[in-house]
């Protein structure tokens, strides 16, 4: 077989090319939000709130409604919830988060679980990038078009706030909308991800792309482009090896990217570990 | 009595910054307790106190980022939030308020400053670029300009920011810390600066535990101990029985306490803490002693 077949075969079918379809959106729209997550320091918000949909996106179906709306709903009780148990008792932040996001995701088991049509939903928990339907697609391109223009038109003013959100306030922008922003898209965003790859894996797709891209580049207009372009190539990389191994899809794009992660983070020649090592020890000669 | 808040001849005239009876509250802690204070134009006034006395709370009150509990703050002689809108306060943070080893350069800092008169998506017009290189060379960082911000010195990160509150055109200054991890020479050409920008007719309010920049660089001092102790001449806020009242401390330690760090705060927090109760057990074995 020629290595054109390897490439091409998987597109004779259709579910194949729906599957890739969807993974290349999820993954830029996901690592587009990621650059700004991992600067603003949101990166357990952002498992968090990825979590905490999960009820939301249930109630949604249940009642017929996109399941958007629900995710939008929850992730914001989440984080609403998160800053009131912080605020108003002696818990701090991490153990705050951790408590809301855990009983929101058991919630969405519990709901699932007296849910009549089971098996959709466990798709939601563990991804099912192969039964994507038509619809599905639709809907996820949708809510990633809506997503990333907001991110892409908002980019400097969310820049802004994650660098230096007490200037923003000072030249009369509104550094808690921002962030309203920011974590509604991250619902958004949720909601497109955990089809590819599951609530559970979301987060990966969340971080991971913002965080290589961090150590590749000091610009963060770079960034914006180096991730979701890493991303995306991880996450076709992820699905093809998925059908050649038979094994899970939303897994192996989580592994993947982890694997990109690991390379750069020994091989960037501008923050990696070889050439921090290498510029340590030349500096010790130099002594 | 020479060390009663009294406001400055030019203050009272026009005061740019105006608090009036400011009440802070964090919980139990009780950060301003009726702060006034007018702030005039054309000045650099130095804010002085140890810290946990309320200088950074104080700053955050002005620039409308801590609502007090009661009491209020005019910026030019109207409410806050229209100056703000207007770009009227440009902001210089701490140190270690700042992740320095954020993707932005230098370039990207100071055009920060132009956000305010920007669109919905904050593109660059001609106009903002000329402003920003106009800043640029005002605090002579030109030749940085593209550098990430993290690769500058101490005093060239303070500069850069000074570089943005001139993009912005903000007539207001408010520096917190200027000269911490700066070396000397950076704190004349920082000092050197911010009296250019004053005597453009712009406020600068400097707030700072470093007692020897002080003479060079502000017209008035502020002294602050969660109330104003002081507001008048350099000279007579830098006297040995005002400074003492401002630390806390008797007067042959003011110098050397003032100009160490955080921990000491935090050990004379502690002391005030512990005559507290060693009194009141005092108290209690003179009562049984009755």
């Amino acid at each position: 077989m020629s290595p054109l077949d390897l490439l091409l075969e998987p597109l004779q079918y259709d579910f194949m090319v729906r599957a890739l379809a969807t993974t290349v959106i999820a993954a830029v729209v996901c690592a587009l939000l990621s650059c700004w997550l991992v600067l603003v320091g949101w990166s357990l918000m952002g498992d968090a709130v990825s979590h905490a949909v999960l009820p939301g996106v249930v109630i949604a179906y249940v009642l017929g409604a996109p399941f958007a709306l629900g995710a939008l709903v929850f992730g914001f009780l989440a984080v609403a919830l998160i800053g009131a148990i912080r605020g108003t008792s002696r818990v701090k932040e991490d153990a705050a988060i951790g408590i809301v996001f855990t009983t929101l995701f058991a919630l969405g088991l519990v709901l699932i679980s007296v849910t009549p049509s089971q098996t959709d939903l466990n798709h939601i928990i563990f991804g099912n990038i192969l039964g994507v339907s038509q619809a599905d697609l639709v809907q996820i391109a949708v809510l990633a078009a809506v997503a990333f223009a907001v991110l892409v038109l908002k980019r400097r003013d969310l820049t802004l706030y994650a660098f230096d959100p007490l200037h923003a306030h000072a030249i009369g922008l509104s550094p808690r909308f921002l962030g309203a922003l920011l974590l509604g898209t991250l619902a958004l965003t949720s909601v497109v991800a955990l089809q590819v790859v599951g609530v559970i894996l979301v987060v990966a797709m969340l971080i991971i792309p913002g965080a290589t891209a961090y150590l590749l580049t000091d610009r963060f207009g770079r960034m914006l482009v180096i991730a979701p372009v890493l991303s995306a190539a991880c996450s076709v990389v992820g699905i093809y090896l998925s059908y050649w191994l038979d094994a899970a899809s939303g897994g192996l794009v989580v592994v993947v990217q982890g694997g990109a992660f690991l390379l750069v983070y020994l091989f960037s020649p501008r923050h990696g570990l070889i050439r921090n090592l290498m510029v340590r020890r030349r500096s010790v000669a130099a002594v | 009595m020479s060390a009663t808040t009294r406001p400055a001849t030019a203050s009272a005239r026009h005061a740019v910054i105006q608090v009036d009876d400011v009440v802070v509250r964090y919980g139990e802690v009780l950060a301003l307790d009726g702060v006034s204070l007018s702030v005039g134009p054309g000045k650099v006034t130095g804010l002085i106190g140890m810290n946990g006395s309320g200088k950074s709370t104080l700053f955050k009150t002005i620039m409308g980022i801590v609502r007090p509990d009661r009491g209020s703050v005019r910026i030019d002689g109207a409410d806050p939030v229209p100056a703000r809108r207007r770009g009227l306060l440009g902001y210089v943070p701490q140190s270690e308020d700042v992740d320095w080893a954020f993707p932005v350069s230098v370039r990207d800092v100071v055009m920060m400053g132009r956000y305010g008169r920007q669109g919905l998506t904050r593109r660059a017009r001609p106009a903002d670029h000329a402003a920003v290189a106009e800043a640029l060379d005002r605090v002579e960082l030109s030749p940085y300009a593209d550098r990430q911000i993290g690769q500058l010195s101490g005093g060239q990160r303070k500069r850069a920011f000074v570089a943005r509150g001139i993009a912005q055109d903000a007539r207001i200054l408010l520096l917190d810390e200027p000269f911490a991890g700066v070396d000397k020479r950076s704190e004349a050409t920082i000092v050197r600066l911010l009296k250019e920008l004053a005597d453009d007719g712009r406020t600068v309010l400097v707030s700072t535990h470093d007692l020897h920049a002080l003479p060079h660089l502000a017209d008035e001092a502020v002294l602050l101990l969660h109330r104003i102790l002081f507001h008048g001449d350099v000279s007579e806020a830098l006297r040995p029985d005002n400074l003492a009242r401002a630390f806390g401390l008797d007067d042959a330690d003011v110098l050397g306490h003032a100009n160490s760090g955080r921990a000491n705060s935090g050990r004379a927090n502690s002391g005030r803490a512990n005559s507290g109760r060693a009194g009141s057990g005092r108290a209690s074995s003179g009562g049984g002693a009755a």
